[in-house]
């Protein structure tokens, strides 16, 4: 529960609730004014994490050299590897097959089944268990544009739009053109949408669409998602071999700059094995758990942006990694879950941003990065609440969606909500929940062309870890819908060009050789390593005491 | 965070740890020095890969839970189960029909619940699991989709079940058969599919492609907007 001080500004707030319940029903949204393209550009400007002066730092080595890209980010590009290409016999290779595809979420998963509607054979690899992952966790929604009244051009103008006009526009092409046929696809999958009576979709909208757009499977929608994928997985063991527990560390090229394959470690037995492979597909996700500028995160354990880190040093380029999406409704309250989702759904529904004073200070539904700055320029301004651990935040109104819509709204749409503030002893039906910006998406990752493929050949990148499809800034929904129009077009072409019949020459680690000169001509500590593969939480006071703990801020 | 915790006492896998009040049983394990690799995965209650069997000071109750969404109490015993060697049937979707003799064939198990309970009160989910279990006796697929639907696939059920169901793999079977055959048909997603089909929308997006920012920009600011 919270305690006496918070509940005096929930008193404010319940205050304000009457007016603001009339604001709605006359106005719906619009509560409160959108912002101009003025007013986005300065508000980003003075209050988006990203544009503070020490944010960015320039990248001192590989194919983006010279760009100032995330700071966190560079740490782990100017890192050694795990293990020294030395180590490994390329001659010995321990498992052969035609296509490799690192990471299980949705993106991985989608590149697995679509790649199996070929003869080629697949392995899939992933470091957690299959699924587990950012996409089981998405709650919010997908979008497609098939409603009578939106099209595919609306969503591609709102997702350029959202993105500040900097994506790549085949890939949002790409992206939009493929949403309704994978809705349809995922439905035939057994993939449970919210329908109507007759069978009509349930949309909702999202910050920065233009229409209704936002499919959902309950406030579930990542799981209802992923769950099927990895069950349709689970049923084609002639087709889909996988191992879990198992993180890919470095990808092997040829000595004619193919991608070739990878090096894995299974975590548990701490044995690596090399993969030869005719083509790969990372789908390694995103790096929530770099916890830029020290920001909590919704995202799963293993996003440690692995797959951006052997994509560089095997010479694929980055594209917008100066920009993180921060979501702005993170809870951080109560302490156990500090960090978690909100999801945006809470606002589609009708709850509302307020300051301690129960005050409304913008319009609920903006694109994610002007709805976080808004909610930082309340806290800086001291119109936030402060909880017992020091962290601040504004309200979101939650019982208001019931007085919107009725009793038992909450509990219909937002179950998972509903359960992990209950778990704590906190009811959103009749208490607002605190929330502050918290670190969610990376946007940018490695690049991609339409056919999900890199600047090497035979290597493709899904999902999360791939950059320029949403910009500098996605919006809500368009991210489960990338992973599946992607994984499924990275699946499909990385099958196919297998059957081009691709001859590897000789299996090769030289540029992982190369770009250890490169690193220690930069000076940097032996003891920083990359991919991290999974965070290391153990305090600092045990972990002084840990003396076989080789690895600074990785796993041991 | 520098809040101030008391500190109590916990017992992973039977060895004693000093940990902070209010803690998860996620957060507890790596304060004590425990780098997790398995028995984890979203840290948020959504995966099911935390599932942990543990007991509470004075109570000789055995209980399960979520690790990253239990907070441990003050003598609190604790197991983690990484992983249930449930068994899984293999099938093909496209062969199945949405009907009871599709559970004879693949999950006779089900068949044999004794009514328990047992799933029910084991489910950090508060599902009804026995309630679709008997749902999908009666051939009821929609209800025991519906009714299994927060599953997270923890394992919990299965592991406590006395008649050896493995109840989540029947519960997703079911869900996926009412989203293939049983939920209606969206007639507008299949007249957008069509139109796809047709090649409409191709030209006017070649035409946003080409845009250039500024104009592309206008249109997007001046775009009507239809939300509810
Ligand atoms: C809490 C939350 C809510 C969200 N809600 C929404 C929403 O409502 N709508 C929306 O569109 N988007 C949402 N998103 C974003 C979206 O879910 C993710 O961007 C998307 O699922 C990413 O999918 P992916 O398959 O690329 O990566 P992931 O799903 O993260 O999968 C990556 C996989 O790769 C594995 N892996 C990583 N490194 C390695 C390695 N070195 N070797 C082997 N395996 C590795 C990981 O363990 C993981 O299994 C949400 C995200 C979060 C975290
Ligand atoms: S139904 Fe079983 S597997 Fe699913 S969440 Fe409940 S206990 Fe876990
Ligand atoms: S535990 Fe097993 S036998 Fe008991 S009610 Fe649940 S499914 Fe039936
Ligand atoms: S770690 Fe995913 S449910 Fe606990």
């Amino acid at each position: 529960m919270y305690p006496e001080y918070m509940m005096e500004s929930i008193k404010k707030v319940e205050q304000t609730r009457p007016h603001r319940l009339e604001l709605a029903k006359k106005l719906g949204k619009q509560v409160f004014p959108r912002m101009g393209e003025q007013e986005r550009a300065d508000i980003l400007a003075d209050y988006h994490p990203d544009y503070k002066d020490d944010a960015l730092r320039e990248l001192r080595i590989g194919p983006n050299k010279n760009d100032k890209i995330i700071n966190e980010v560079v740490d782990v590009m100017e890192s050694y590897p795990r293990d020294y290409p030395e180590t490994f016999d390329l001659n010995k290779v321990d498992i052969e097959t035609d296509v490799l595809i690192i990471g299980a979420g949705s993106a991985g998963l989608s590149a697995a089944i679509e790649a199996s509607e070929t003869d080629a054979e697949i392995l899939l690899i992933t470091k957690l268990r299959l699924g587990d992952s950012n996409s089981m966790m998405a709650q919010g929604g997908i979008q497609a544009a098939d409603q009578t009244d939106d099209d595919p051009v609306l969503h591609y103008l709102d997702v350029m739009g959202g993105g500040h006009f900097d994506n790549k526009p085949e890939l949002v092409d790409a992206l939009v053109m493929d949403a309704a046929p994978s809705i349809k696809w995922l439905e035939e999958l057994g993939v449970m949408f919210d329908k109507n009576e007759d069978g009509s979709m349930m949309v909702k909208s999202g910050g920065g669409t233009c229409r209704n757009r936002m499919h959902s499977t309950r406030d579930y929608t990542g799981a209802g998602i992923c769950r099927v994928l990895r069950d349709e997985v689970y049923n084609r063991p002639d087709k889909i071999k996988y191992i879990e527990y198992t993180a890919a560390t470095e990808l092997i090229l040829d000595d004619k700059g193919q991608c070739a394959g990878a090096i894995i470690y299974h975590l548990e037995s701490k044995q690596y094995s090399v993969v030869k492979a005719k083509t790969v597909i990372i789908a390694t996700g995103g790096f929530g758990r770099l916890h830029v500028r020290g920001f909590e995160t919704t995202n799963h354990y293993g996003a440690t942006a692995d797959g951006l880190v052997i994509g560089y040093r095997a010479g694929a380029k980055l594209m917008f990694m100066d920009s993180v999406q921060y979501h702005p409704t993170g809870a951080v309250f109560p302490e156990q879950i500090v960090g978690f989702l909100c999801t945006e759904k809470v606002r589609g529904l009708g709850a509302q941003p307020v300051n301690k004073d129960g005050e409304l200070f913008v319009y609920p539904l903006e694109p994610r990065d002007i709805e976080a700055s808004a909610f930082i320029r309340v806290c800086e301004n001291n119109l936030g609440v402060t909880t017992p651990s020091g962290l601040k935040g504004i309200w979101l109104d939650s019982p208001l969606i019931e007085e919107l819509s009725g009793e038992g709204t909450i509990e219909k749409n937002l179950p998972a909500m509903l359960r992990q503030y209950k778990r704590f002893d906190i009811d959103i039906r009749k208490y607002p929940m605190l929330v502050f910006p918290t670190l969610h998406y990376q946007n940018g990752g490695l690049e991609i062309d339409a056919n999900a493929e890199t600047t090497i050949p035979g290597l493709y990148v899904a999902g999360e870890a791939s950059g320029g499809i949403h910009g500098r800034n996605r919006l809500m929904g368009n991210s489960q819908l990338d992973i599946i129009v992607f994984g499924r077009r990275a699946g499909r072409n990385a099958a196919s060009k297998v059957k081009t019949g691709i001859q590897l020459g000789k299996l090769s680690l030289k540029h992982v050789t190369d770009y250890i000169k490169e690193v220690e001509e930069l000076g940097i500590d032996k003891k920083q390593i990359a991919p991290i593969i999974l965070p290391d939480y153990i305090p600092d006071h045990v972990k002084a005491k840990q003396l076989s703990s080789e690895f600074q801020g990785t796993l041991f | 965070m520098d809040v101030k915790h008391e500190m109590i006492k916990v017992y992973i896998s039977g060895e004693l740890f000093h940990v902070p009040e209010g803690s998860t049983i996620i957060m507890a394990l790596e304060y004590a020095g425990f780098q997790l690799k398995k028995g984890i995965g979203c840290r948020e209650g959504y995966c099911g890969a935390c599932a942990t069997v543990y007991r509470e000071k004075g109570d000789y109750k055995l209980k399960g839970g979520l690790a990253c969404q239990t907070v441990v109490t003050d003598g609190m015993a604790i197991a983690m189960i990484p992983f249930v060697p449930a068994e899984k049937p293999i099938y093909d979707l496209n062969d199945l029909t949405p009907d009871v003799g599709t559970f004879t064939q693949l999950f006779p198990s089900v068949f044999r619940c004794v009514s328990c309970n047992t799933c029910t009160k084991s489910c950090p989910q508060d599902i009804e699991v026995m309630d679709y279990v008997q749902a999908l006796i009666r051939g009821d697929i929609a209800k025991a989709a519906d009714l299994s639907f927060d599953c997270i696939r923890c394992g919990l059920c299965a592991l406590r079940c006395p008649a050896e169901i493995v109840q989540y793999n029947a519960g997703i079977l079911a869900r996926r058969l009412y989203g293939k055959y049983l939920s209606k048909n969206s007639s507008e997603l299949d007249a957008r599919l069509k139109e796809l089909d047709e090649g409409k929308f191709v030209k006017e997006i070649e035409e946003l492609k080409k845009m250039p920012d500024d104009k592309l920009s206008k249109k997007y600011y001046s775009r009507e907007i239809k939300i509810s």
